[in-house]
């Protein structure tokens, strides 16, 4: 990628252009709505509504707020390293097996909370394991590990499949998927926490994971940023070359920043397999790992980024089912449209404003120092 | 299993190579020049459900296929734009590619002709017809040579015998013409290149708009040669298996063509061999059939049985001076 040319405020470097670029992404959002012959204003509206409008809608909006930080927060993990970690959607698809044998396990025997840490161990750990292979085949055999990640996920997918089906799904069941869980294996929902203000949060699924996901985030920041190790990371994904000659291992940094990445994508399965089902079904991820890419993209990669752009999305999954609802002709795939364009414009095209910028900061400061050079020569 | 069934395998490996064949070959052009794209998957997706949405409007396969090679190509550009012109990450562009596929059939699909984003069901005039050649009927009952040429040289549709004679031309143009000299060192060394006095983006954006146009034709199979109209994700990973092939076959026409012929033969008897049991394997799974393209591009790629080398300036954009 070219270097930017002119320096410019920090504030225009990490808020305004993207800004821009998302900003972009949502107005050609808004022509595919025109397009198809709907008015984006109103469309917006009942997409607000219906995520922030109500109790249940904000339920449903944290929910899916929670899986896209977990494997948003992955996918920017592995940004810092430099390594595209496309593979989110497996190492979740396998977290959900790891959490699901830990639920399995103890579910009839334990209490929730000893049931919760021994599942984030699995998902983490099953998440990480997926991630892992890919990692060491980069770091030890120099395959394109966005080539293996992709892989992996289908891989996963098959894995996954042939294991509900054939044995995880009890005797004489026809669903591929796992017994429900007892009490043991379900998360609290946050319906409490929503009585506290007064809301009612009706069938949302949002649980504590939430918290566990905000952890996750602050735990993400102390890591990249205030350890040596996370120094390493982002030393090797600004410029791999000086790393090593710093003495820094590439591979060591690889291994790391993918097993964390796979740690944090499988974590997000807690959320809909003990939160929400409490039981493990096929494709229970359903996209959550490739939204976490637009997420990291458009959070540029920073928890607090990834938080909000987590939320954004969160709305836009909730939002997006009513307004399929309200309007028959916008189906929920107008989500996957936004998070391409958002992919698009926040990432491959992230560039394309700064030119254009950069041109108008130097008109702007331009007469001034004008008049500066000018008064300097008059006397 | 007796010849028959042997011929039949066969057959619908090539029905079911014929689509990766084209996507791969088109992957081949842009990766060539130096334009890695993950996007094959959106750019076929996107071809699919142009041709059968413009095929049922205008009841011909071939406006069918005109769509698909529009929409498809429009994709392409738009990947081009974004890592030729930009100098974006290629990979990203990639990805949103495909999303960007993902969504806009099911949607327009749905806006359009509400049917669960599928289009509407394509009559058989609508549709590419299998081309019977001269005799196959006739030869049918001459043993062993008659279902061969009736079976697996006979009877398949214009597309298939397109991708397949794609393989030679690829061929030829990569490795005989100036076009194709110019479009490895494009993607070798285009700083070379550029000092030759030949435009670096000009070659790369052809390479890519070829890539658009074998996209567009693969998706075009799928949907008004292959089935009676377009259906939600009906690529279904394909493109990625493609993707798959292209390192298989080491970046080179002949050995893409082996290579998707595996992956489509292992699909066919994935297929046939649902439920039933192999001798001294015993009864295998079909998702174990299904992983197996990936399973082995993965040991392909870890060097375990050769070496994939990717074109070396495959994913960096190429600046022309600081």
């Amino acid at each position: 990628m070219s270097a930017p040319a002119a320096k410019l405020p920090l504030w225009v470097e990490v808020g305004l252009i993207p800004l821009v670029n998302v900003a972009v992404a949502f107005l050609v959002a808004g022509l595919v709505v025109l397009f198809i012959g709907e008015s984006p204003l109103q469309a917006v509206r009942i997409l607000l509504w219906g995520a922030l409008g109500f109790g249940e809608g904000i339920g449903f909006t944290l929910f899916y707020t929670t899986n896209f930080i977990f494997t948003g927060l992955a996918v920017a993990v592995a940004f810092h390293a430099g390594l595209f970690n496309i593979g989110g959607e497996g190492q979740a698809y396998l977290g959900g097996l790891g959490a699901a044998l830990a639920a399995l396990a103890l579910d009839r025997v334990v209490p929730w909370y000893v049931t919760f840490p021994l599942a984030i161990c699995g998902a983490a750990l099953f998440g990480a394991a997926w991630a892992f292979i890919p990692a060491w085949l980069q770091a030890r055999r120099g395959s394109h590990i966005v080539i293996t990640t992709i892989m992996f996920n289908f891989i996963a997918s098959s894995l996954m499949v042939w294991l509900l089906v054939d044995h995880l799904s009890p005797a004489g069941s026809m669903q591929p998927e796992t017994r429900t869980f007892a009490a043991g294996g379900a998360l609290p929902e946050l319906g409490p926490l929503f009585g506290l203000f007064g809301a009612d949060m009706g069938a949302a699924p949002a649980n504590i994971s939430l918290f566990l996901a905000l952890f996750a985030c602050l735990a993400v920041y102390l890591f990249i940023w205030r350890t040596r190790l996370g120094y390493e990371i982002r030393a090797t994904g600004l410029n791999p070359t000086a790393a090593v000659y710093a003495g820094i291992s590439t591979v060591k940094v690889t291994l790391v920043a993918m097993f964390l990445s796979g740690a944090l994508a499988g974590m997000m399965a807690l959320n809909p397999v003990l939160g929400e089902q409490q039981r493990l079904q096929i494709d229970f991820v359903q996209g959550a790992g490739f939204v976490g890419i637009a997420v990291a993209l458009m959070g540029r990669a920073h928890p607090l980024g990834v938080v909000l752009a987590a939320f954004l999305f969160g709305m836009l999954y909730q939002g997006g089912a009513e307004l399929a609802f309200d309007m028959p002709t916008i189906s929920r795939d107008m989500i996957v449209v936004i998070q391409a364009l958002v992919i698009l414009f926040a990432g491959a095209l992230e560039h394309m404003f700064r030119p254009g910028i950069a041109r108008a900061f130097a008109l702007m400061s331009s007469p001034q120092r004008r008049r500066l050079a000018a008064g300097e020569e008059a006397p | 299993m007796d010849f028959q069934a042997v011929v039949l395998i066969l057959d619908s490996s090539i029905r079911l190579a014929t689509p990766l064949l084209l996507a791969c070959l088109a992957g081949l052009y842009s990766e060539r020049s130096g334009i890695f794209d993950i996007g094959l998957e959106g750019k076929m997706l996107a071809g699919a459900f142009a041709a059968g949405a413009a095929a049922w409007w205008a009841g011909s396969p071939w406006v069918g296929l005109l769509a698909a090679i529009f929409a498809s190509v429009a994709l392409a550009l738009v990947h081009g734009f974004a890592s030729i012109t930009q100098r974006g990450n290629q990979i990203v562009s990639g990805v949103a590619i495909n999303f960007l596929a993902a969504g806009l059939t099911a949607l327009l699909g749905q806006a359009w002709f509400a049917e669960g984003g599928r289009t509407p069901q394509l009559p058989g005039e609508a549709r590419f017809a299998s081309l019977a050649w001269p005799g196959a009927e006739a030869l049918r009952q001459v043993p062993f040579l008659g279902p061969l040429y009736g079976e697996l040289l006979s009877g398949h549709n214009p597309i298939v015998y397109l991708g397949f004679l794609m393989v030679p031309l690829t061929w030829w143009v990569l490795f005989k013409t100036r076009f194709g000299l110019r479009l490895r060192a494009v993607g070798e060394n285009p700083a070379a290149v550029d000092t030759a006095g030949i435009s670096v983006a000009f070659l790369r954006y052809r390479a890519v708009i070829v890539c658009g146009v074998l996209c567009g034709a693969a998706g075009a199979y799928l949907a008004i040669a292959q089935s009676a109209g377009f259906i939600v994700n009906m690529t279904a990973g394909k493109g990625f298996i493609a993707l798959a092939a292209l390192i298989f076959a080491k970046w080179r026409p002949w050995p893409a063509m082996g290579a998707c012929f595996l992956f489509g033969f292992l699909d066919a008897i994935a297929i046939r061999l649902q439920g039933a049991s192999v001798p001294m394997v015993g009864e295998v799974p079909v998702q174990f059939m299904q992983a197996l393209p990936y399973v082995l591009t993965v040991v392909l790629l870890a060097g375990f049985i050769g070496r994939a080398v990717p074109p070396r300036a495959g994913g960096i954009p190429y600046v022309k001076e600081r």
